[in-house]
Order: structure tokens, then C-alpha cells, then sequence
């Protein structure tokens, strides 16, 4: 119990720590888990992120594996909610302010004023995530022929996905 | 869709070009009636949605949440996404997640936000609890390897190519563009941590754009 509620503590301040998402907070994190708690070793925290990198959804569910290793199903579950629940509020809090102001002619600009910051950083992600895999000639083919099938083409990114990996398969 | 235009059938022709469009970029709470182009999804449609983004979500969620909820199912315009996921940049948690609930919200309150939160989330807790088990039970990752270096190569194209996408639709004016780029080179190359990024470059380009508006565009 008194586990639990440690978890439930450190992810709660991991969550409103984590602007940008998991990458953020992957420093912190690591600190918290492995140089504070020793809930886990170095190798282990490096594996359990790379395997909530392997699952579809957002990266932050890291935690849920994270709480998984140390308390299991109650771990993973306290670990969910406290990385999730207050992030969520505040966006909730700013849907509210958004439409409380919506009326005002500056909200609009203002708002626009995030959006190049938003997608920058979107660009930068993808670039980082690209170095990483960009291993020989093959990898780049896969990533410049996925950037361009996803910008110029409206289809599902499914198929570039699917087309990577069968190339994977082949080629690395 | 067949509904949104028969309503605006009275007046063909009459676009309603509302001056810059821009007014028609907000959440469609209040809004009862579609706006433009877009369509208000319904509580059950919205949390399928999201639940298709989480669970496709290979790489990270952000592209697909932009393929299914701009192209896909039309429910936000480029625009009006792009502004609710440029506040859930700033915001500590996954952009999307806080973009699930302030699209959610808009639309169906507190159900709404609870809803999509619950869709994106669903499908890749049940895999991840797999995987756990799998990590659990052999100590290691399954070796795929080939086959997931080359989706993680595609997903890396794919998140560039979204970025490309957005800036080229949105087409901010060349001041703003320098500030994106500013915060891609800031986080790609210098590696700063994102929260500075976030702390300096926000008020730069709410400033900016601010100004901007202020201004007459030309």
C-alpha cells in the first residue's frame, strides 16, 4: 500500500513535470526510478521503455509498464492514473479558459501564436526518431519515402508503416 | 454530410467566405450547426475514433490523430487542430492526450473528454499489458527486430512528413515559420530540454502573432 502510493506520487509529479510528452521526462524519470527508489537497474529501465516504444499509443505510457515491473497489475494501474490524471485536468482547465475567452479577438492569434511551436517541435521528434533508426542507406529510404508518401498523399499512414517494416524485413 | 448541405443549399454559391475564416476556427461546442466543412462526431463515434488513433498509434499517436480527425473524419479543420494541439504542446502530458481532452470536451463536456481520453488510451494498455507479461515471463523483448527497425524508420518519415504537411496547409506567416523553425532546431540539434523551448518560444510567437493581427494583413 504504502508502494502503491509511492508510485502514485512519483508519476503524479513526473506527469505535470512532462511538457513535450515522455521524452521530457525520461531524464526525471529515470532519476526517480532507478537513483531514487531503486525500484529498477539501468538495463531494465532502458528495456522497459523500449518496449512501450514497440506498443502503438502515446509514449508517456512508458509508466504503465514502469508501474507494471514494480507492483504489477495494482503498480501499472496507480502508475496509469498518476501520469495521466493531472496532466489531463490542467488541459481540461485550458479547454475551459479557451472557451470562456472565445469571444475576445486576441484569443485567436494567441492561439496561433503555439502552433508553429507545436509542429516545430512535431518536425523535431520525427528528425530525432529518424537519426535513430538511420543506420545504413536502407533505413534513410524508408524514412524519406514514408516522409513524402505521408505529406504529398492522403492515404493511411497504415500502408507506409506496414511497407517499412516488409522493407525492414528484407533489407536490415 | 448530405444533412450540412442541404442546410446550406439556400444559398448556392454564397460560401460564406467568413472574412479570413478564421472566426469559423474554434471548438464546435456551442455550435450546433456544422461548421464549413467540418462534422460534430457523436459520443460513441468520438470515443471510436480516438480508440482507432491510440491503437494504430505505432511511433507515437500525433500523425494518426491528425489523419483521423482532420482528413479522416473531418471533425476539425487543419486550422482548428492545429491550435488545440499547439496548446496541448505547452501543457505537461502527451500533446494528444491533452488535444483528446479539449476536442472531447468541446464537443461532448465532460463525457466527451472522458470518452476519447478513455479510446486513446484503451487499445494500447491491453497491448502494453501483453508485452509486460511477454517481458515478464522471458526477460526480453520479442526479436522482431528487422521488422520493427523498418517500421520505426517509416514512423520516423511519417511523423517528419505530418510536420511538413501542417506547416505547408496552415502556411503561417514567414515570421511564425521562423519561430517552428527555431523550436525544431532548438530541440533537434542543440537538444535543449523542451520545457525551455516551450518557456521561451511560446511568448515569442504569441507575441508575434499578435502583432500580426493587430496589423492589416496585406
Amino acid at each position: 500500500m504504502i508502494l502503491l502510493g509511492q508510485i502514485l506520487i512519483a508519476f503524479a509529479t513526473l506527469s505535470l513535470l512532462a511538457i513535450g510528452g515522455a521524452n521530457a521526462v525520461l531524464p526525471e524519470m529515470h532519476r526517480l526510478l532507478v537513483d531514487v527508489h531503486h525500484w529498477m537497474d539501468d538495463a531494465t529501465f532502458t528495456q522497459l521503455f523500449a518496449l512501450a516504444q514497440a506498443a502503438p499509443g502515446p509514449n508517456i505510457l512508458a509508466a504503465s509498464v514502469m508501474g507494471w515491473h514494480i507492483a504489477g497489475p495494482a503498480g501499472m494501474m496507480v502508475a496509469t492514473l498518476g501520469m495521466l490524471v493531472p496532466a489531463a485536468c490542467l488541459a481540461w482547465i485550458m479547454a475551459g479558459l479557451t472557451i470562456r475567452l472565445r469571444g475576445n479577438t486576441w484569443m485567436k492569434p494567441a492561439q496561433f501564436g503555439l502552433v508553429p511551436i507545436a509542429v516545430g517541435l512535431i518536425a523535431a521528434s520525427g528528425l530525432i526518431m529518424a537519426q535513430a533508426t538511420v543506420t545504413g542507406w536502407a533505413a534513410l529510404v524508408i524514412v524519406i519515402a514514408a516522409t513524402l508518401f505521408v505529406w504529398r498523399t492522403k492515404y493511411s499512414p497504415l500502408w507506409v508503416l506496414l511497407a517499412g517494416g516488409l522493407v525492414g524485413l528484407v533489407l536490415l | 454530410m448530405a444533412e450540412s448541405l442541404s442546410q446550406q443549399a439556400a444559398g448556392p454559391g454564397q460560401q460564406a467566405p467568413s472574412p479570413s475564416g478564421v472566426k469559423a476556427g474554434r471548438l464546435p461546442a456551442d455550435q450546433p450547426q456544422p461548421a464549413a466543412t467540418t462534422k460534430v462526431p457523436g459520443r460513441l463515434e468520438l470515443f471510436l475514433g480516438f480508440a482507432k488513433i491510440g491503437a494504430l498509434g505505432f511511433g507515437g499517436v500525433g500523425p494518426w490523430a491528425r489523419h483521423v480527425i482532420v482528413e479522416e473524419r473531418q471533425w476539425l479543420t487543419e486550422r482548428e487542430y492545429a491550435e488545440v494541439l499547439g496548446m496541448g504542446q505547452i501543457l505537461p502530458g502527451p500533446n494528444v492526450g491533452n488535444a483528446a481532452v479539449m476536442i472531447g470536451r468541446g464537443f461532448h463536456g465532460l463525457p466527451g473528454a472522458l470518452l476519447a481520453s478513455a479510446g486513446l488510451y484503451i487499445g494500447p494498455l491491453c497491448i502494453l499489458i501483453v508485452l509486460a507479461m511477454l517481458y515478464d515471463a522471458y526477460g526480453a523483448l520479442p526479436r522482431v527486430a528487422p521488422f520493427m527497425t523498418g517500421v520505426a524508420a517509416a514512423a520516423a518519415g511519417m511523423v517528419i512528413g505530418m510536420a511538413l504537411k501542417m506547416g505547408f496547409n496552415l502556411k503561417p506567416p514567414v515570421q511564425l515559420v521562423a519561430v517552428g523553425l527555431l523550436a525544431m532546431g532548438a530541440a533537434a540539434w542543440l537538444r535543449l530540454p523542451l520545457p525551455l523551448i516551450v518557456v521561451i518560444l511560446a511568448p515569442l510567437g504569441i507575441w508575434i502573432s499578435l502583432r500580426l493581427a493587430r496589423k492589416p494583413q496585406p
